[in-house]
């Protein structure tokens, strides 16, 4: 007897306990119709990509606000709202041409006033990370409704890498201008241009997206609707993709030690692509301040200290990617043929004696604290691999546990001898590499900035110029060259580029077809 | 005569007047106290929401730091935003969220049906079971069926309940495939209101019962214990020589001399019920106020966490007071002990 048969049996309607998507037709070529149940996890405070960018918040934003372009695996960019595109010779002239006929939910067409409005008035408001990139526009423009042009202070190569929809999402000029943004009544509704559509919110529950009838790309979209379940455990998750009551999962709706349990439900593929364009790169941030951490002797003896390899299988079961140095191998201007740190408790130790750290009566050279960020149960189980690993060469580490809030607060404010750090790259080293260890991003107090504190003029200077050199090639010997120094002067430990499972279920088409992934549009997703 | 009995009846208005009025001021009071507390303990915790969003976004500045700060009036000095916070109070004015975007009281509002819903339903079923069984137990003290009793209200009463849910949910849910493992309602499927009720009941057979299930595990040692020691007394001797039926002594002498724990008790956790079961919630994704809390702690959305306390603080005091009421009701005892 299955939940149908004994519904019935108890009286229950049987049509409101079966999960198959309903009305589900097929086109020419791809199904139409049907129903994605998905998860969200944190639940979204608000659905306003502009306003907030907590990770649930862009997942799920992405299907409601599009933004100028869109990024393949390899992050070289595609058509979003713009048809096409065109940079001056000088790299200080930017023109997009915009698909016709792109209208918002609300009906009212989108031009390339709102482009302008949303880059150059909002964004600059609302939205940290685009101030870093839009802050550089010095005029926009909006010569005809489907035209935008912005002309750049300077030259500023990552500025055509900077237009996703987590990045640079459009809205409706009508709706926020002249407005206090953040408390326009409006945000409630979401009112995007996307493929998809808010049509209930119920918090703590669901979140119901539907199909935006006038959506400007041909056939899309493609699914009637999509739901976001908000299911806060993570066994209740895994219970409801075992179930099949979800057909896809991300991020880390399935924890890393459930991956190879339902890696063997037959319905399932899993796939760690869609995140090329965060790259989250991990690793053992070391407050540079303190003793011995300002010893890159150290710093170096507790690279070869940790068995990354055991860390990766033990501890995250193979799903990642060993990291090598600053910018992670999914990013742009990435170097493989540099010094590496294979494991060996030898050299630790050796290093550790030259610097005259000798361990004491009871085999202890020096006692760190190691703040455990508050993640999940993969960073726990990190912390622990780390301080074992650790005392193997007489570092005793010792963990200390906190809250977001809290581990925010200690991090940024350098309260913390040792703690893992997880940062996305953002598809170029200027928007999410050199963040971390120019010494004009020490910033007491911020998050994500330079808060390990390590500082050299060299590697100020080649970030600095890279930045701004126009030619790819130059670029990528600037880079080359900060990499080597940075792998020698070791400011902090790589670990891992953090990759995670997505479960798809098997008749779902086109899920992750951008860098973005997950966070993408989802217009063409279909169901067969 | 007739002069007296006025005078008599408009002091005894004035003396109950003056009751009322005395426990309206104390009443106020321990509001207020007890908000302020509220207040020193939630700041006291480390980072503050603008932190916490900027550890979510993977990117953060001083603009953004300050922006979140000045929404949430972190940037005043901690007395004025006392004064401010307990000034909202006394007007009836919950607050409003910043990070919902929403006013606290509808936040609440939208939260409490659900949470009554579990709560309450998981109460009544805990409490009649747990007075059954403790009574099955306490007139069979000693026997066989006490024994197995105890035994198994022990076992649930050690069983942490997240697990008790989880493997409900693997037996019910994966294994039988007989209930729907999490969520409060079917979503996205048209249904008329009675089958939407239907299918909320079903939705809540699960997260009532293992909530249940602890609740039920102390009120029954508690009832077991109060029957056993009720048994014993004389007037119960009485009864028996006086050739009362056994049903009858048990029901109208021991259960209602034996109930008085169980009212204190059961009181004492209806304070509760209102703040939801974050546990039970989260493993079984029913949207209640439990959950709210935990998210706005954890999110340090300030407005919320206080509003949601100060709102359980408010009915853990009318329902001590409601309890008082329920004592008087089934020991008479009670009220001629309060009369003279």
């Amino acid at each position: 007897m299955n939940r149908r048969e004994f519904a019935k049996l108890m009286g229950v309607s049987a049509v409101a306990l079966s999960g198959i998507p309903l009305g589900v037709t097929r086109a020419v070529g791809q199904t139409k119709g049907g129903t994605l149940n998905t998860i969200i996890q944190p639940e979204p405070p608000i659905l306003v990509t502009a306003l907030n960018q907590q990770q649930p918040t862009l997942t799920l934003g992405g299907k409601i606000y599009e933004s100028l372009l869109r990024y393949g695996f390899d992050l070289k960019p595609m058509p979003g709202l713009a048809k096409s595109w065109e940079v001056s010779p000088d790299g200080m002239t930017y023109t997009f041409k915009l698909f016709p006929n792109i209208t918002f939910h609300d009906g009212h067409p989108l031009t390339s006033e709102d482009v302008v409005f949303s880059m150059t008035k909002v964004l600059l408001e609302t939205h940290a990370r685009a101030r870093g990139v839009f802050g550089r526009i010095e005029k926009a423009e909006a010569p005809d409704p489907l035209t935008v042009v912005f002309k750049l202070k300077t030259p500023f190569a990552p500025f055509l890498g900077a237009l996703d929809c987590t990045t640079a999402p459009i809205l409706p000029k009508h709706i926020y201008e002249g407005t206090d943004y953040r408390k326009n009544p409006a945000n409630a509704q979401a009112i995007g241009s996307g493929p998809f559509k808010l049509k209930e919110w119920v918090k703590g529950s669901h979140v119901h997206l539907v199909r935006h009838e006038g959506y400007y790309r041909p056939g899309e979209p493609y699914l009637d609707e999509i739901i976001y379940r908000i299911i806060p455990d993570s066994a209740s998750r895994s219970v409801a993709l075992e179930q099949g009551a979800v057909q896809l999962t991300q991020w880390t709706d399935i924890e890393s030690f459930d991956v190879a349990r339902l890696s063997k439900l037959p319905n399932y593929e899993v796939s760690t692509k869609g995140y090329e364009f965060f790259a989250p790169h991990q690793w053992l941030e070391l407050n540079n301040r303190t003793k011995p951490m300002d010893d890159k002797r150290f710093r170096q003896a507790i690279a070869y200290a940790i068995d990354r390899k055991a860390l990766l299988q033990r501890i995250y079961f193979n799903i990642g990617k060993l990291a090598t140095g600053p910018i992670s191998s999914k990013t742009r201007f990435f170097e493989k043929n540099l010094k590496t740190y294979d494991y060996s408790v030898d050299k630790a130790k050796a290093l550790l004696d030259e610097m005259g750290l000798k361990p004491g009566a009871d085999g202890k050279r020096v006692t760190l604290k190691y703040l455990v960020p508050p993640y999940g149960e993969s960073y726990q189980r990190t912390g622990e691999f780390v301080r074992q690993m650790l005392g193997r060469v007489g570092i005793d580490i010792q963990l200390e546990n906190t809250d977001v809030a809290g581990w925010a607060d200690k991090c940024s404010n350098w309260d913390y001898d040792m703690t893992m750090n997880l940062v996305y790259q953002f598809g170029d080293p200027a928007l999410g590499v050199s963040r971390t260890y120019i010494s004009s991003n020490i910033k007491k107090g911020i998050l994500f900035s330079n808060t390990a504190g390590y500082s050299n003029p060299e590697v100020d200077r080649l970030f600095e110029e890279a930045a701004v050199a126009t030619s790819d090639d130059k670029r990528q010997e600037l880079y080359t060259a900060v990499q080597k120094i940075l792998i020698e002067d070791m400011p902090v430990v790589w670990m891992l580029e953090a990759e995670y499972p997505n479960f798809i279920d098997k008749r779902l088409k086109n899920v992750l077809s951008t860098a973005i992934g997950v966070h993408e549009t989802f217009g063409s997703v279909s169901f067969g | 005569m007739t002069m007296m009995s006025i005078d008599a009846k408009g002091s005894r208005f004035i003396a109950v007047a003056l009751a009322i009025f005395g426990w309206l001021v104390k009443f106020v009071a321990v509001v207020l106290i007890i908000a302020t507390f509220n207040f020193i303990l939630v700041h006291a915790a480390p980072g503050d929401p603008a932190q916490v969003i900027a550890g979510q976004s993977g990117g953060s500045d001083e603009k953004l730091l300050s922006q979140i700060r000045a929404e949430y009036g972190l940037d005043k000095p901690y007395a004025v935003q006392l004064a401010t916070y307990l000034g909202r109070i006394l007007s009836f004015d919950l607050g409003y969220s910043y990070r919902q975007q929403r006013s606290v009281a509808s936040l609440i509002g939208e939260r409490v049906p659900a949470t009554l819903l579990l709560t309450a339903t998981s109460f009544i079923l805990a409490l009649l079971t747990g007075i059954i069984l403790g009574t099955l137990a306490g007139v069979r003290a000693g026997k066989w069926s006490d024994t197995l009793l105890t035994v198994v209200s022990l076992l649930l009463y050690a069983t942490p309940v997240f697990w008790l849910g989880l493997m409900l949910v693997l037996l019910f849910s994966v294994q039988l495939d007989w209930l729907p493992a999490f969520g409060y309602v079917t979503i996205g499927v048209p249904m008329t209101a009675f089958e939407r009720m239907r299918d909320i009941l079903w939705h809540l057979i699960l997260p009532a019962s293992s909530l249940a299930a602890v609740y039920l595990a102390i009120y029954a040692r508690l009832m077991r214990s109060s029957v056993v020691e009720v048994t014993h007394q004389d007037f119960i001797k009485t009864a028996r020589a006086k050739g009362l039926k056994q049903g009858r002594i048990i029901i109208r002498h021991i259960l209602r001399n034996a109930m008085l724990p169980i009212v204190t008790v059961a009181g004492m956790q209806a304070g509760a019920l209102v703040g939801g079961a974050v546990v039970i919630e989260t493993v079984f994704a029913w949207p209640g106020l439990g959950r709210l809390i935990y998210d706005a702690l954890l999110q340090r959305d300030y407005p919320v966490l206080l509003g949601v306390f100060l709102v359980m603080s408010v009915l853990v005091i009318v329902l001590n007071l409601l309890t008082d009421a329920i004592y008087r009701v089934i020991d008479p005892r009670v009220s001629a002990r309060a009369a003279s």
